[in-house]
């Protein structure tokens, strides 16, 4: 199978005038096979590339929609080495560049090279360590390009134009940007801020940018690719539909279908 | 950030980049009042005056006999609030005010934390919330009410495991969205820089003090320091005095629990390298990074990571590391108190634990306790284990 790359992806949908829709899911939650469903429910409905979490017990940049995710996924026995079998699972079906987010540890007590090896054989396009800021991602950077997996940052409002330009130096990708000040979590509204940083980043770079945090409704998919982002990246209200529905697989999977494709939808003008 | 937070590979800013700006902040912020005169000036008085510094160094003549020994015991205890925990809590409380900041946060997780924070907010008139995992709230009601009575809110943690490590959790993700206006003032030597090195900064006054205290009782300098390692912040301030004798042993006792076949919390004793809170130490950990919970009879020392530098202290076998286990940390607790008339904390009971180990083997040595804290807090515990109904 040839994996589209991110740079391809991103210009098949500005081709088309749309922005990517990139949903995304714990690996193993609520267990591993629901969630190979889950995420071919995803495939099917519209995603244009896809996030995957691999769960880690102490995630401090998530909210408790994603923790009991992580939760759910390590009582059903998901762990970094099955994490990669599930990588492999999907590339059985799909293409389309999987970014892997997780914390630092789990690669870090692997090992560096092994864990960049690894993802390579499964399949994996893109890394991003949610408590790995640039300062101390050198090793990091390294073994993602000595595997050929790209690296990818976030950047929030909070982001100064001086560190900006760091973070950009090594990202590759996209750039994940953070719409929100504060952890993951479906919310209300996208803040102005938000269109303020794109606007900032478009300035400085060309990378393509997806914005996630807090992006939980058509209109929010449609607002930041509006305000110039080339993807828009849904997690805790993809997730909530799981939580709603663990009793019941096949509306789990319905919700989620009808909901990726309106979150899909809202990325075409 | 202007430093990198490193000692020897060990610690750094392990956060997400959502907190980079607010770590920057503090390390400016600290480096530029650690050295302001007026800043000094009303630390050293409100250390004085509301928090009771100095504290003795008290000769334990009693239990020198019995253990064959000369032991000293540095009066931690006697601090308001009852542990070294305010040094720290005054420290980062007056940081905050000079910051302009009107909010603090904290996590606890027995309380003492909790409580050297809440009277902090108080005394400053800074209004304060604690994070508190649901478990704790629970089994320690007595330690809330007296967190509430200070004017702090406590904030129950639902996530996880409900413990410590959660509390901490949830304390970054308040700080992610409200480090405009409040500032998480960490209770040990842990976290991402600049936290370690600043709360050591603060812990500092114990070993100053110490050091001269014991030039002047002996002469001379100990032949041992010995302090109860959790995060690692009242051994941090009691070594950092004497780091530079190198013929003065280090040592950390850890929390031993059921001993290292059973649940215990001795990070370094026991543990392996990983990231947990943003440094990189030692932790508690499975083969695939997932942090597993820590376990010791006191709450303190319940805590599955520990302060950087102590990973690289120990990395050099400057400080030597040692579990001391819930039976020894008991019979340390009943020790003091019976030959001394002193009620130890439980977590220096493991310091007192590991000194009747130290001695059996190094008669005539002179040694130095850290006694972080009185036990008012833990008589409760050691009843019900006595079987003596209150
Ligand atoms: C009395 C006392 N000693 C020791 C500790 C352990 O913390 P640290 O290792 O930071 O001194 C605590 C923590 O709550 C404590 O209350």
């Amino acid at each position: 199978m040839n994996i589209e790359s991110y740079e391809d992806a991103f210009n098949r949908v500005k081709e088309k005038k749309e922005g990517a829709f990139i949903p995304f899911i714990v690996a193993g939650d609520p267990d591993f096979q629901t969630s190979l469903q889950i995420v071919k429910t995803f495939v099917e409905n519209g995603a244009d590339a896809l996030e995957i979490g691999f769960p880690f017990s102490d995630p401090v940049a998530d909210g408790p929609t994603v923790q009991m995710a992580d939760i759910r996924a390590l009582e059903s026995g998901m762990n970094t080495k099955k994490g990669f079998e599930f990588i492999k699972s999907l590339r059985e079906f799909t293409d389309i560049p999987i970014g892997v987010l997780t914390y630092y540890n789990l690669i870090y007590k692997m090992g560096l090279d092994d864990f960049y090896k690894t993802a390579k054989e499964s399949g994996v396009s893109a890394i991003l360590a949610a408590d790995l800021p640039p300062e101390e991602a050198n090793y990091v950077v390294k073994a993602a390009k000595k595997h050929g997996i790209q690296q990818i940052f976030m950047a929030a409002q909070s982001t100064s134009n001086e560190r900006l330009e760091k973070i950009l130096e090594i990202c590759s990708g996209f750039l994940y940007v953070v719409a929100v000040m504060g952890i993951t979590g479906a919310r209300n509204e996208i803040e102005n801020s938000t269109v303020k940083l794109i606007q900032r980043i478009k300035d400085q770079s060309e990378i393509p940018i997806a914005v996630g945090f807090g992006i939980s409704k058509p209109e929010h998919v449609k607002e930041v690719i509006n305000a110039g982002a080339d993807g828009a990246i849904v997690a805790s209200a993809i997730l909530n539909l799981i939580t709603e529905n663990l009793q019941n697989k096949e509306k789990m999977l319905q919700n989620i279908g009808s909901f990726c494709r309106e979150l899909k939808n809202a990325t075409k003008d | 950030m202007i430093l990198d937070g490193k000692f020897g590979k060990y610690g750094g800013a392990f956060v997400p980049e959502l907190l980079i700006p607010a770590l920057e902040e503090l390390e400016k912020a600290f480096l530029k009042y650690k050295d302001d005169e007026e800043f000094n000036k009303e630390l050293k008085y409100y250390l004085r005056e509301f928090a009771g510094r100095p504290t003795p160094l008290y000769y334990a003549k009693n239990l020198s006999e019995k253990l064959g020994c000369k032991i000293y015991l540095k009066r931690e205890d006697l601090l308001h609030t009852g542990a070294h925990k305010i040094n720290n809590t005054l420290g980062q409380g007056l940081l905050a005010k000079y910051m302009g900041k009107t909010r603090l946060i904290a996590e606890t997780g027995a309380g003492q934390h909790g409580i050297a924070t809440a009277v902090i907010g108080s005394l400053l008139q800074i209004p304060t919330e604690v994070y508190m995992g649901s478990e704790d709230v629970e089994r320690q009601k007595l330690n809330v009410f007296r967190m509430e009575l200070s004017g702090a809110k406590v904030n129950p943690v639902e996530n996880g495991s409900r413990t410590l490590k959660d509390a901490i959790n949830d304390a970054f993700r308040d700080w992610a969205s409200s480090s405009d206006t409040t500032h998480y003032l960490i209770g040990s030597t842990m976290g991402p820089h600049p936290y370690p090195m600043m709360v050591k900064h603060f812990q500092r006054v114990i070993g100053k003090e110490t050091k001269t205290q014991i030039l002047k009782n002996e002469g001379k300098l100990p032949d041992v320091v010995i302090a109860c390692v959790g995060g690692g912040s009242n051994s941090m301030g009691i070594f950092s005095g004497f780091i530079e004798d190198k013929e003065v042993e280090l040592i950390g006792a850890e929390g031993g629990g059921e001993g290292l076949n059973g649940k215990h919390g001795s990070t370094i004793s026991a543990g392996t390298e990983g990231i947990l809170h943003g440094s990189l130490s030692f932790v508690l950990q499975n083969d695939d990074g997932q942090i597993s919970e820590a376990h010791s009879i006191s709450a303190g020392l319940d805590y599955p990571g520990v302060g950087p530098e102590h990973a690289f202290l120990s990395s050099k076998g400057r400080a030597k590391y040692y579990p001391v286990t819930n039976e020894e940390a008991i019979r340390g607790f009943k020790l003091l108190s019976e030959y001394e008339g002193i009620i130890p904390a439980l977590e220096s009971s493991h310091a007192i634990g590991m000194a009747e180990k130290y001695a059996k083997e190094n008669k005539g040595k002179t040694i130095i306790i850290n006694l972080s804290g009185r036990g008012d807090k833990d008589v409760d515990i050691l009843a019900k284990l006595m079987g003596v109904k209150l």
